[in-house]
């Protein structure tokens, strides 16, 4: 009887357990298919990095968890509840706060309207808290409070984006492409910023283009081909391994 | 000096008629890109609902304690009709090609107004007189009767002076419902990114409902203020005071709710003012003046306003969704 349990224990893989789990995974838009049955799964504390060219089905994916987009097939599980259903505003409050592609940012709201916003489903009285606790870990968006979000820069937007998405108090941070279009010197205090929460036990999904930033910071990675998992494993194995290399590290 | 003060008081009154029905298209605009051309018929409904109110609690009272619970009888009509008219048939379309609601909300139209003329009368447990043909509103102390003339030549209506008022209280209720409030919030959310703001936990569905809600209440107190100035209502009055509110909301900016009170002051001053003016010009200019051109020179000038600024006078807001 201990044998037996000890046996499965060994092959179940060596992570935490999961919060997220996404099985057989499809998604289409119309008669395109742009997610051809994926599975991966997060760990709780993990940051899990899905790395891939343009059209690989990175962005598809975040979308359906969150339930912008509803899959056609396979299923995803958030702690222990299937949300391929859920609708997307009940999703935020399950714990899944998703920061979207191209930060979408609210333009002619201030930043503090916009960090309000991402606390919309709250009904506590530590909202005042975690603004503050916004404006320190970004103290850009602090100084400029009280201006149109439109009015900012790239790296300004992703910054309140992402301290937006905080603001749900999130269990499962998403980030979609925190680093495009950013000069390096930005994209390199963004990838600071993301190590900051992780550090604090917020469990994040990371999805990239840029490969290198995303599996360094990467407890586990997947590399996303045309909708198919192609490569899996730990940040450090798929940073050292030659087809990831090769493909996205623009390495010979 | 006394024709220009007469216009102005027309002209804000008329303005403030449309300035209430405009938000209306406007609200819905900015949250759905949907013209509700039915919104012309929610603000009769209104007008009917405050009739009905009157006709079975109040018949032959005229206190003015009657009049809040008049609108109130407005609203709940008004309303009603607006949020099941998007419950049955525009939220089914909601994914559907542009073309497909906007026809829809031209037949919701016709359906209102032929309910209203035929069914008016056969309201079960009532007496209500036909809707054939125009039926007397019911004349309130105080709000209706005697003009004031401030000074020689000038007339202002009692029913003119609360359209205004009632715009002003409404603008004021409207600013803080929008910037101040929870819900107002997530309405401009909404407005500027629906995905985005499904992803902060905004309901798009009930923000939609709420956005015809207050549009349709808005309305149903024009509908009131409507009956009260020209003492009567008809199944057909939504029509053209819906054509003309619609022009106010583009005037001012179709989506801008300040737009929409602008656009709706500025067409009631300007078709006061042309009509007056023009029926004063010499021959053969003279003849194009008059009230019976008025419609004329609000719908030139909306297609002016197409021409020259199709943004409308405060601009569209557009979001730049990059």
């Amino acid at each position: 009887m201990s044998h037996a349990v000890h046996e499965s224990d060994l092959t179940r893989p060596a992570s935490a357990p999961a919060m997220l789990e996404v099985k057989d995974l499809e998604v289409s838009y119309g008669k395109i298919k742009a997610v051809k049955g994926i599975s991966f799964t997060v760990g709780q504390g993990e940051v899990v990095s899905l790395i891939g060219t343009n059209g690989a089905g990175k962005t598809t994916t975040l979308r359906t968890i969150s339930g912008l987009l509803r899959p056609s097939a396979g299923s995803i599980t958030f702690q222990g509840k299937r949300i391929d259903d859920v609708p997307a505003h009940e999703i935020v409050v399950l714990g899944i706060a998703h920061c979207p592609e191209g930060r979408r940012i609210f333009p002619q709201m201030t930043v503090e309207e916009n960090l309000l916003l991402g606390a919309f489903t709250r009904e506590d009285g530590e909202i005042g808290k975690d603004l503050q606790e916004a404006y320190e870990l970004f103290p850009i968006l602090q100084e400029r409070s009280k201006q149109p979000a439109g009015t900012f820069s790239g790296g300004e937007q992703q910054m309140l984006a992402m301290g937006r998405a905080m603001m749900s108090r999130p269990k499962l941070l998403m980030l979609d492409e925190p680093s495009m279009g950013l000069s390096p010197l930005m994209m390199k205090r963004i990838m600071t910023t993301v190590r900051t929460l992780q550090d604090r036990g917020t469990t994040i999904l990371l999805v990239e283009q840029n490969a290198q930033a995303a599996l360094r910071l990467a407890n586990k990675g997947y590399v996303l081909e045309v909708g198919k998992v192609v490569l899996q494993g730990t940040g450090r194995e798929l940073l050292t391994s030659d087809d990831v290399r090769k493909a996205y590290l623009g390495e010979d | 000096m006394e024709i220009f003060l007469q216009q102005l008081v027309n002209g804000l009154t008329l303005g403030s008629l449309y300035a209430l029905i405009a938000v209306g298209y406007t609200v819905v605009y900015g949250i759905v890109q949907l013209i509700n051309f039915a919104h012309g018929e929610v603000f009769m409904i209104g007008a009917f609902g405050a009739l009905a109110t009157y006709l079975l609690l109040f018949q032959g009272q005229t206190a003015l304690w009657i009049l809040p619970i008049m609108i109130i009888g407005a609203m709940i009509a008004s309303v009603g009709t607006a949020v099941l008219m998007e419950r049955v048939a525009y939220r089914p379309l909601r994914n559907a090609p542009r073309l497909a609601p906007l026809i829809t909300a031209i037949g919701i139209s016709v359906f209102l107004q032929e309910f209203v003329r035929l069914f008016f009368d056969k309201v079960p447990g009532t007496d209500f007189p036909s809707a054939k043909a125009k039926i007397p509103f019911p004349q309130i102390d105080v709000v209706t009767g005697r003009a004031f003339h401030p000074m020689e030549g000038v007339t202002i209506q009692r029913a003119a002076i609360f359209t205004v008022a009632m715009l002003l209280l409404s603008a004021v209720g409207l600013w803080w419902f929008v910037n101040k409030t929870k819900l107002g919030r997530g309405m401009q959310a909404v407005s500027q990114d629906p995905d985005t703001a499904r992803l902060m936990g905004i309901n798009v569905d009930r923000i939609i409902v709420v956005a015809f809600a207050v549009g349709a209440a808005l309305a149903a107190i024009a509908g009131v203020a409507q009956g009260l100035q020209i003492t009567n209502v008809n199944f057909k009055m939504g029509f053209i005071a819906g054509l003309k509110a619609f022009t106010a909301a583009v005037l001012g900016g179709i989506g801008n709710i300040q737009g929409a009170v602008v656009g709706g002051l500025v067409l009631g001053l300007a078709e006061a003012f042309i009509t007056q003016y023009t029926g004063m010009l010499p021959d053969p200019f003279g003849q194009f003046g008059g009230s019976s051109w008025k419609d004329v020179w609000a719908f030139a000038l909306l297609i002016v306003i197409l021409v020259f600024r199709p943004q409308g006078l405060l601009g569209a807001k557009v979001v730049d969704r990059a």
